[in-house]
């Protein structure tokens, strides 16, 4: 009696269990292969379906109004914990979050600050500086260049990270600044971004760092044409021109879509903020077997000093949305 | 039956043929992605009528496409092809979006007319100028209108992320409006009345489309100037020596285009986001040409096919939520479908078709 009783449960247990965790994610207008933001998120989720066979609900939004009508969609039916992924979902997620108290939320990169919200942010600007630090130690000819996709404030921030960190290591480089366009369209238009990598090139930089979505890859061509060097960003694009990528700016939303769902399945998911810096491995900078040979052993001693210095907080890095200005150029 | 009546009723089967092969062929796509078609279909449909909430959002991308398909369809009678409804409707957006943000703290019933007043003066302006190149210097409009497509959005994004952010704020949008300033959503509106409908951003421009629907076919067929319009439209020359200034015409109506482009600032930014942001027009003014197509340039003919988008938009999302093999992309390619079979090959099965109705017609007189 006694076992069978303990049987059913274990059963109703496991059912409920299966029953209760049904994760979700709400992609944003990118979509899930968009080779960048949405996509390393999307390889985070896959990571944890893999190894879980948990499945997930997932949704790409096209228009505007589909966030909120989605977010909605997918809490009320019963999808927790729920990914809203990108700043522009916050405006919606503020609202249905109110109206869904019990479901958790994770929002990546913005705040939004509600009891069942938990808000990820990554501090570009450290991982920027990093790879700045680099790219001024390894630039021969005093010049480098910097490929921003669409021209909003967010991509500041990775260029007035990466100018600090040049700056840092000798004041006297200049920094070639361009940004791709002013639509959606800048972030995946590769063309261009080889022909702005090419024209810093041709004025004599012989580094540059691109953080333009799809546009980039056109700057990693150019370096690779060009005999230049280049710098990812996102993920690790050291392996797609092996041999002229100098490293990539890490930015592990992988590592942080991927810990929503197993933080949310184990039960230890919290809301509230998540910050995550160099000191917390969310942005970082890439070495393997495919740049191992362009970064010297002094270059990698010094990065990782200022990395530690950064998180001491022996330097401060300036974070250019917090008044929409950078210091140096 | 009258030789127009025949006419009409070809029209009208011509269309629907289309539209089924249309459908035949996205069913056949979907049956090849392993799923059911009938129940893609049925998941659409209910998507987009089956609740209250499914009707709602249909409605809401319906009021969208009656205004960028009017928008073309006036163009098109005078002999324009307009393609630069989502410039008009984005710099008519931000003229909406600048009205509500100044005059937050009046009553609606004033600054609504003011708001309508605004987008078709900014939209205006954005349609009248490729109008006047045309006019005077016979820039072609699918040239200059589209330039003024990346000019607008230039601006746009300009103004967005430097000047209507809020300091504090990641996304290139402006702050929310005030909530007097909102458009009455169509929930507040059927409680009025003691009606419970769920929530959805369908809102009282749907009602001001509507008019807009009513006002453009009084216009175009019944009165003076759109009768000079439909004749710059169907021989420049025949205006010409008519004493019809063509010129004048054009500009009109580009402005009238720009203008009724505008409107969909109304339905967006007043009466649904409550902010000014980046690209709320997206894909509404290219889709308004496809409307104005597929329903032959009438307003009636605007409306059901502004109404066949919004079930497309709407059931076509609620699909791909639904059915996880079926992504956006496979959406796309269905109302792709439908604009080549409806828009771009309607001349297909019409040999047919007339043959067919004039057969019948002939049997029964």
């Amino acid at each position: 009696m006694l076992s069978a009783l303990l049987l059913a449960g274990i059963i109703i247990w496991s059912a409920s269990q299966a029953m209760a965790f049904k994760p979700a994610v709400l992609f944003d207008m990118g979509g899930k292969f968009d080779k960048s933001f949405n996509e390393g998120i999307w390889n985070g989720l896959e990571k944890f379906r893999k190894e879980t066979g948990i499945k997930y609900r997932e949704f790409e939004v096209r228009q505007e109004a589909q966030r909120e009508q989605f977010l909605r969609k997918l809490a009320s039916k019963g999808s927790d914990p729920v990914i809203a992924v990108g700043f522009g979902q916050a405006a919606a997620l503020t609202k249905v979050a109110q109206e869904f108290p019990n479901t958790r939320f994770s929002i990546i990169d913005m705040v939004v600050d509600l009891p069942n919200v938990q808000s990820i942010i990554f501090k570009e600007h450290e991982g920027s500086f990093l790879v700045g630090v680099l790219a001024a130690m390894k630039s021969e000819t005093g010049k480098v260049g910097f490929v921003g996709g669409m021209d909003i404030p967010l991509i500041h921030k990775f260029a007035c990270g990466y100018v600090q960190g040049v700056k840092h290591i000798n004041s006297g480089i200049t920094v070639y600044q361009k940004m791709t366009g002013t639509t959606p369209a800048a972030w995946n238009d590769p063309a261009r971004g080889a022909q702005l990598a090419k024209t810093m090139y041709d004025s004599g930089a012989d580094i540059v760092y691109a953080a333009a979505g799809g546009t980039g890859l056109g700057v990693l061509q150019a370096a690779a044409d060009n005999n230049k060097l280049s710098i990812g960003v996102d993920s690790n694009q050291n392996h797609l021109q092996p041999g002229s990528v100098l490293t990539s700016m890490l930015k592990r939303v992988d590592v942080a879509a991927y810990e929503v769902f197993k933080t949310g399945h184990d039960g230890s998911w919290k809301a509230g903020f998540k910050i995550l810096g160099l000191a917390e491995d969310g942005v970082g900078w890439a070495l393997d077997e495919h740049n191992a040979k362009l970064v010297s052993s002094a270059m990698k001693n010094k990065v990782e000093q200022v990395r530690k210095d950064i998180i001491a907080g022996k330097i401060k890095v300036h974070d250019y949305m917090s008044n929409n200005k950078c210091p140096v150029q | 039956m009258s030789e127009r009546q025949v006419n009409d009723l070809v029209v009208t089967l011509v269309t629907v043929t289309n539209l089924l092969v249309a459908f035949f062929i996205s069913g056949l796509v979907v049956w090849a992605l392993g799923e059911d078609p009938w129940f893609a279909l049925e998941t659409m449909l209910y998507g987009a009528f089956g609740y209250d909430e499914g009707l709602g959002y249909t409605l809401y991308y319906t009021t969208n496409f009656i205004f960028t398909g009017l928008a073309f369809a006036i163009g098109f009678h005078c002999g324009l092809f307009n393609i630069g409804a989502e410039g008009q409707a984005y710099i008519g957006g931000l003229a909406v979006g600048l009205i509500c943000l100044w005059l937050e703290d009046w009553s609606l019933l004033i600054v609504f007319p003011l708001a309508v007043l605004a987008s078709i003066i900014f939209g205006g302006i954005w349609g009248a100028i490729p109008g006047y190149l045309k006019a005077r210097h016979g820039s072609h409009e699918v040239v200059t209108t589209i330039m003024f497509n990346f000019i607008a959005s230039v601006i746009m994004v300009y103004l967005l992320s430097h000047i209507l952010r809020p300091p504090q704020e990641m996304s290139p949008e402006s702050r929310d409006f005030a909530e007097k300033v909102w458009v009455p959503q169509m929930h507040e509106i059927f409680d009025w009345f003691g009606l419970e409908i769920t929530q959805t951003p369908l809102n009282g421009t749907f009602f001001f489309a509507l008019i807009c629907l009513y006002l453009v076919w009084r216009f175009v067929w019944h009165t003076r100037w759109g009768y000079e319009l439909r004749t710059v439209g169907t021989n420049e020359s025949a205006a010409v020596y008519a004493g019809i200034n063509v010129s004048k015409n054009i500009i009109i109506a580009m402005i009238i285009c720009g203008g009724l482009s505008g409107f969909v600032g109304i339905n967006e930014i007043m009466g649904s986001s409550h902010r000014i942001m980046l690209n709320f027009q997206a894909g509404i003014g290219f889709t308004g040409i496809a409307v104005s197509l597929i329903g032959r340039n009438h307003p009636l003919g605007v409306l059901l096919a502004a109404l066949l988008f919004g079930i497309l938009y709407q059931g076509g999302a609620e699909l791909s939520f639904e059915v996880q093999t079926i992504d956006r992309h496979m959406v796309v390619l269905i109302q792709g479908l439908v604009i080549l079979f409806a828009g771009a090959l309607e001349n297909l099965f019409r040999p047919q078709i007339e043959q067919f109705v004039k057969l019948v017609v002939l049997r029964t007189t």
